[in-house]
């Protein structure tokens, strides 16, 4: 019975196949609105500022930035800091062995980021670094423990440190993060920034999946329209078999 | 297996009808889901990234000086012509196959004496029209192995062609045409966009 | 004589054209009582021609390049117009792919299509779901994720377990002494010419046998007994074409509208189509924490890792998942029921085949999850009772108390 029941929790807890680097920590609803075009341009700026110095995003082009409802000079005068023109994609100077050398592991890719690490992992990584002077950054992160790469974000969210409390087989743990010291935003509004980056980083990962799903409701319009047309061609046929 | 076993009488318009209708759709149904196939074999992004315009800057070609820019993966050159260069270039109309540029080698707003819109500087694309090799640059007048009378112009090595400083063909040369201006336009007195019209292409 | 006659009867004194028509269209005769599940079959070959078509197009803009291959996927889906469309398809259309494959299996179980004079039908058929195994698993190495890659290292390492020659078997699939730029560029080479041209064969053979014997149907009777006595066409049959082409007309509609669906809302199916993992570039160097097939390949992933290694070599479980397949090779000598149908078995057959279900999805559900104790247990009583399905069968279906089959067709 005993054997039963674990196979049953098996099978409930079967879909948390947890990919993140890390234990089954909790995860936050990232805010991810797709249809809101400012939040992405907000995202877009805060990508360019701070991710595009270390990380690439190189099946991105600057220009496809114009379905965010950026014209192509906007995106030229404000967004165009690491290459010449607009058609360009988001390659970064920084050679893979550098970073490699500077951080431990290269700074991955960011392309499909968000469809190999999902949403929330990333909103709840933006929001998870904490101050640990076991580190050679300086910073850990509750996600993705022992990350190489520092609190880019830093001066807007501030420093946050952990606070522990023991698990029921008496390790500690982090319960939470609290703010020793505040950065140039409140807290909440660098979650609100941390959506927008992560709502603009689910766009980047596929950035053509309003116009899919758009397309989606058109074509399965017309296959209903065909269907009825032939399914009264077939039962016309099929008059004649008894 | 008789179709009017049951005495019921075949409705053949009915059918007839059925059988169009769902030929229409279904010719619908085809056409779009074999268009979006076709049309991926368009110039991806890349493509048109690629061969996007270039800026130009010409404020330190000299008169007299070859400048060679890259557009569409083909040599462009833009020549500051100096005075007795442009002087040159409405003597020797009998001696070239399209003077007056009528084939459309040329944007519309290059087809004039000197088939450019600043008379000063030539652009064009580097490419002979006979096999496609890039002929040299030979501004000098009256040069020896070209002839007292060579205007000055662009000789091609591999098979003779020669061209004048408007990039016009010379009769009697392998070569059929002028070579081919680009579409370009001046962004200002130093910058020149080579690849877009001033009305966007 | 029409212009159009004229021109057929050019033709026709030159190439079998409207002879051919007749003898597999208008003039073949199907069974008139063709219910849901003979749908697969024409979708099956839809999905293969879809396959093919969207393949041409991917191949256009893919670089089978180690270093090159992940970008060129998204290149694809960002630059190429509608090329997000063709890779949608063709990642869609692998899965359904496998989903009309088994459902088309599973009616051959259920109406005995595999019995005499069906047999080679039924065998071709197998052949058919081997090549599109291997079809399948050489394609998934070519987006070169991580899952891709370590899918790739994992099932070439189980040739290294074969006694003797395995280490040299492996390196020379591989090419190489790990998964490589050579592996890749064979893979592609067989994924695209290679194994379509094999599979297009078997099934062009598959459909000749069908037609030579004419096809079964849900009661599993011969229609072919009862002959109109003038013009010898099966009383129970009807001519394929108009009424099957409408038919199935239909069934490729409904079938369209899931497949949109699922590309246009949810390619990724929750990860079941479209891994997570397999958006992040490979990386020899570092192992995913859960390496799992494809649903479709999930219930052998099952079987293999539910055998545990025997004289410290994980062969035995290589074994057990090949046996699992060529098994299925033997279904028609296995099969000593009196009748074909479900519909007129007994009990005992009709419960093996429940359990045979139940167990071929447990499997399946248990190779996506990680291996533990209580899983393993589970996969293995699931993998017995797979195998007793068959190695029992011709002992309960001669034993199996049946009804009797009917003359004519019923519904």
């Amino acid at each position: 019975m005993k054997r039963l029941k674990n196979f049953l929790f098996l099978l409930a807890a079967a879909p948390v196949v947890a990919f993140a680097s890390g234990a089954n920590v909790h995860l936050d609803k990232a805010p991810v609105n797709l249809a809101d075009q400012d939040s992405l341009q907000r995202g877009a700026r805060l990508f360019v500022n701070y991710c595009l110095s270390c990380h690439s995003a190189a099946s991105m082009r600057y220009s496809r930035l114009q379905d965010l409802g950026l014209t192509e000079d906007q995106i030229k005068d404000n967004l165009l800091f690491a290459a010449e023109k607009p058609g360009e994609t988001m390659k970064v100077a920084m050679s893979k062995a550098d970073a490699k050398a500077w951080f431990g592991a290269a700074p991955p890719d960011l392309s499909v980021i968000a469809r190999s690490r999902g949403a929330d992992w990333l909103y709840t990584y933006l929001r998870g670094f904490y101050r640990d002077e076991t580190r050679a950054t300086g910073w850990n992160n509750t996600v993705f423990d022992k990350v190489g790469m520092p609190h880019v974000l830093w001066n807007l969210q501030g420093e946050m440190v952990p606070v522990y409390k023991k698990d029921d087989s008496g390790h500690e743990v982090i319960e939470r993060l609290e703010l020793a010291k505040p950065g140039s935003v409140t807290l909440a509004e660098y979650d609100a920034m941390a959506g927008d980056l992560v709502n603009y980083l689910v766009w980047m990962g596929e950035p053509g999946q309003l116009k899919r799903k758009q397309l989606g409701l058109i074509v399965l319009a017309f296959l209903a329209f065909f269907f009825v047309v032939a399914y009264y061609l077939k039962k016309e046929f099929w008059k004649d078999i008894h | 297996m008789s179709q009017e076993a049951d005495g019921q009488k075949v409705d053949t318009r009915k059918r007839k009808f059925l059988i169009a209708a769902t030929s229409a759709v279904g010719g619908v149904a085809a056409v779009a889901v074999v268009a979006p196939m076709l049309m991926s074999m368009m110039p991806s992004a890349r493509a048109k990234a690629a061969g996007a315009p270039v800026e130009v800057d010409i404020s330190k070609v000299e008169p007299g000086m070859l400048l060679t820019v890259e557009w569409r993966g083909k040599p462009v050159w833009v020549v500051n012509r100096s005075k007795e260069m442009l002087e040159m270039l409405g003597k020797h109309d009998a001696q070239l196959t399209d003077p007056n540029s009528e084939l459309p080698q040329q944007p519309a707003y290059c087809k004039n004496p000197t088939r450019s819109l600043k008379p000063e500087y030539l652009v064009a694309v580097g490419i002979c029209t006979h096999l496609g090799c890039s002929p040299t640059y030979r501004k000098e007048i009256g040069a020896a192995d070209l002839g007292a009378d060579w205007p000055g112009g662009f000789f091609c090595p591999c098979h003779g062609s020669r061209f004048d400083l408007a990039a016009r063909v010379f009769k009697n040369v392998p070569a059929p045409t002028n070579l081919v201006i680009p579409p370009h336009q001046y962004l200002s007195e130093d910058r020149l966009l080579i690849g877009v019209d001033a009305k966007g292409a | 004589m029409s212009a159009l006659q004229k021109m057929m009867g050019w033709v026709d004194a030159r190439f079998p054209l409207t002879a051919t028509y007749k003898a597999h269209l208008s003039e073949y005769y199907a069974p008139k009582n063709f219910n849901f599940w003979y749908f697969f079959g024409s979708l099956a070959l839809l999905v293969l021609v879809l396959q093919i078509v969207t393949g041409i197009f991917l191949t256009m803009n893919y670089k089978p390049d180690a270093e090159l291959a992940f970008a060129s996927v998204e290149y694809i889906m960002r630059d190429v117009e509608w090329g997000w469309l063709i890779r949608y398809m063709h990642s869609t259309g692998a899965s359904m792919f496998f989903v009309v494959v088994y459902l088309h299996m599973f009616r051959g179980l259920m109406y005995g299509s595999y019995r005499k004079p069906r047999e080679l039908i039924w065998i071709f058929g197998v052949l058919i779901y081997l090549a599109l195994m291997a079809e399948a698993f050489l394609g998934y190495l070519l987006p070169w994720g991580q899952m891709s890659f370590w899918g790739a290292q994992v099932i070439v390492n189980l040739f290294s377990a074969v006694p003797f020659i395995g280490e040299d078997l492996s390196i020379w699939i591989r090419g190489d002494y790990v998964i490589g730029d050579a592996t890749l560029n064979r893979f592609f080479a067989f994924h695209v010419i290679a194994l379509p041209l094999v599979l297009l064969g078997l099934v062009a053979v598959h459909l000749i046998a069908l037609h030579e014997v004419g096809s079964n149907n849900p009661d599993g009777i011969e229609i072919k007994k009862h002959k109109d006595p003038v013009t010898h066409i099966p009383l129970d049959g009807i001519p394929f074409h108009p009424y099957y082409t409408v038919k199935d007309i239909v069934g490729v509609i409904v079938f369209l509208m899931v497949f949109s669906a699922i590309m246009f809302f949810g390619p990724e199916m929750g990860g079941y189509f479209l891994e997570a993992a397999n958006f992040i570039p490979a990386d020899p160097l570092k192992t995913p924490e859960h390496i799992a097939p494809l649903w479709y390949f999930t219930p052998f992933y099952a079987i293999l890792r539910a055998v545990p290694p025997m004289f410290g070599s994980q062969f035995p479980g290589v074994v057990a998942m090949g046996m699992s397949i060529v098994l299925m090779f033997f279904l028609p000598w296995l099969d000593r029921g009196k009748v074909k149908s479900i519909r007129y078995r007994g009990p005992i057959y009709k419960i093996m085949l429940a359990l045979f279900i139940v167990s071929f999805i447990g499997l399946g559900y248990l190779g996506l999850l990680p291996s533990t104790p209580v899983a393993t247990i589970f996969a293995q009583v699931f993998s017995v009772i797979y195998f007793l399905f068959f190695l029992l069968m011709p002992w309960y279906t001669s034993i199996d108390k049946t009804k009797p089959e009917p003359e004519r067709v019923t519904g």
